[in-house]
């Protein structure tokens, strides 16, 4: 199974370090691990600088069976729009195809059709990308991420265009996928009760550094929401024994 | 949701095969089109042939007797060969201006390619003035060339330094564009009467000096760069979709827009050096592809440099039906013959725009 570890890493805009720092316990492949803190924090530098698209110091180790870290590791940015002449069908195939021939196998369609259908797209394949709302390209993004089957997939905000069925839908769809292809998933999630009820880890990043990783029960505390969002809240378990942040208000 | 709940579709598979056999009929609907306008452009003339003539002396030019085959090989031919590769050519450019820029107004024009070569040309019409002192035989098409390479270099080099974003190309592009019409204008202003009126046909665009040579030329280009951007299909597209999502996808984008900056500065050069400023193909061609076949590399490619070939044909073939004799500058004819078509698209298929 995939494993991942971020050893000091730091992350460079030109000459400006962003992120520095960064050491990470072994996390392993099978599970859903957060990504939070607040805006600009730094979380999607974190990622782009994992998935190579950032220059900086430090030191991503990576454990699994693809030959290379290139291969291995797929970044799903933030929802970004396209107008572009293209359906979610092809999109999703252009994703699939980087780097390959022109010719297109039926297995490779095949699979795009299971990953549209497993994410209820289906109906919108033949769809203009121009034409898809906010949520619906967030579901595409999550298609194009899945197609290449990586090891360890990390996706900035996949659900901040969601609506809350489908928020829970696509949370316990990566939960499975994680477990059933034993895929290291990194989520950055603004919505800590996620965090909490479908990632077993967490990782906090404030102002370019890891403030905190570990079990997600251990790291989501009112102290942490206090310093790192200045809010005041508690931690609570319902009636179901699962914790919840309730928010009281921002702290003074 | 499990992902053990999957049910292999056949549905969105057979429905791709289909859209992909569609975008490839249009394209063979292209090609035909493009053959039958060839033979049409060969076929008119001060002198006409009957199609199946054309033909015969085409497949068998010792067949045909000694005026036909001079009239169709030594002196149609290369004009019509010539609209093919040009508009090719152009189309081309334009379309992988449009993809590495991300605007659907970039051409040859916008980066100021035309304005830079027709500011060449004039150099040497007005002023004899040759770039390149060791060809003046050839001082306008080559000061025409020199001037479209040197804008492209600037361009291709201004987007090498570090924090350039597309936006900011082409607004050099647009500022490239002002400065030589400018240096244009001033060249125009100081031109003798003669000196005027052959700058100002060179500017319009003309086929009439087309040599077995040029065409070569611009055929040449054609096959160094067809390879290149076929290979880069897939990234190519992936750039449509944003460089961000681009480069999650693994492509490395800064590369693949310099290469293919300076492939399309070679396609926009070579044929502007030849027959002069032809606006209408380089922005018009690709947006005509797009809305046939989408914006898949592996069809848009094709679509777009047989919607430039077919067009530029077409409109040599149409300017000798309406006014038989006269040689109208191709350029202008594109633009009056290609608009009204290109707004049927348009509104067409509203939902195709960019």
């Amino acid at each position: 199974m995939v494993t991942l570890q971020l050893k000091d890493l730091g992350a460079r805009y030109g000459s400006t370090l962003t992120v520095e720092g960064v050491s990470t316990p072994v996390f392993s492949g099978g599970e859903l691990t957060a990504v939070i803190g607040p805006n600009a924090a730094g979380k999607s530098t974190l990622f782009k600088r994992i998935a190579g698209l950032l220059k900086g110091p430090g030191e991503v180790v990576l454990e699994g069976n693809k030959a290379s870290p290139r291969d291995a590791i797929r970044y799903m940015p933030q929802d970004t729009h396209a107008n572009a002449v293209l359906t979610v069908y092809e999109s999703v195939l252009l994703a699939a195809k980087q780097g390959e021939g022109w010719r297109v196998k039926d297995t490779e369609l095949i699979e795009i059709d299971q990953i549209l259908k497993a994410l209820q797209i289906d109906g919108l394949a033949f769809r203009n990308l121009g034409e898809l709302s906010g949520g619906q390209r967030q579901l595409v993004s999550i298609a194009q991420a899945l197609v290449r089957r990586p090891e360890v997939l990390m996706m900035d905000e996949p659900t901040s265009a969601l609506d809350l069925y489908r928020q829970v839908e696509v949370l316990n769809f990566m939960r499975d996928l994680a477990r059933r292809q034993g895929t290291l998933v990194l989520i950055a999630l603004h919505d800590l009760n996620h965090a909490l009820r479908f990632c077993r880890n967490t990782m906090v990043i404030s102002g370019g550094r890891l403030m905190a990783a570990g079990p997600s029960q251990d790291v989501i505390t009112a102290s942490m929401l206090r310093d790192i969002y200045r809010v005041e809240a508690r931690v609570e378990a319902c009636s179901r024994g699962e914790n919840h942040v309730i928010i009281d208000r921002s702290a003074a | 949701m499990a992902v053990s709940d999957l049910i292999p579709a056949e549905e969105g598979r057979g429905l791709y095969r289909a859209l992909a056999f569609r975008r490839i009929l249009v394209i063979c609907g292209l090609i035909v089109a493009l053959a039958f306008s060839f033979s049409l452009d060969l076929a008119l003339g001060p002198a006409r042939y009957p199609l199946s003539e054309v033909l015969a002396a085409l497949i068998d030019p010792s067949g045909a007797d000694l005026q036909t085959r001079v009239v169709l090989w030594d002196i149609r031919m290369p004009v019509a060969l010539m609209a093919i590769s040009v508009g090719a050519c152009l189309s081309l450019a334009g379309a992988q201006m449009q993809t590495i820029l991300a605007n659907p107004l970039a051409s040859p024009f916008t980066l100021g390619i035309s304005a830079a070569a027709s500011f060449g040309a004039a150099l040497g019409l007005v002023a004899g003035v040759a770039i390149f002192p060791a060809a003046v035989h050839y001082m306008v098409p080559l000061n025409a060339f020199l001037m479209a390479m040197a804008a492209s270099l600037f361009i291709y080099l201004m987007s090498t330094v570090r924090g350039v974003t597309v936006q900011t190309i082409v607004l050099l592009g647009i500022a490239l564009v002002f400065t030589f019409n400018a240096l244009l204008s001033l060249l125009e202003y100081l031109a003798s009467e003669q000196a005027l009126a052959a700058v100002v046909f060179w500017t319009m665009g003309s086929l009439t000096k087309a040599t077995w040579g040029k065409v070569m030329a611009t055929f040449a280009i054609l096959i160094v760069c067809i390879p290149f951007f076929a290979r880069h299909s897939w990234a190519l597209t992936a750039l449509r979709l944003g460089d961000v999502k681009a480069a999650s996808f693994g492509v490395n984008i800064k590369s693949l827009r310099l290469k293919t900056l300076l492939g399309v500065s070679l396609l926009a050069a070579i044929p502007v050096s030849f027959v002069g400023t032809i606006g209408f193909v380089g922005l018009v061609g690709p947006h005509i592809a797009r809305m046939l076949v989408g914006e898949d590399q592996r069809f848009f490619l094709p679509a777009a440099i047989l919607c430039g070939a077919l067009m530029l044909s077409a409109t040599s073939v149409v300017s000798k039906i309406l006014l038989p004799g006269a040689i109208l500058p191709i350029g202008v004819i594109t633009a009056l013959v290609g608009v009204p078509f290109f707004f049927v698209l348009i509104f067409a298929d509203r939902r195709q725009s960019w």
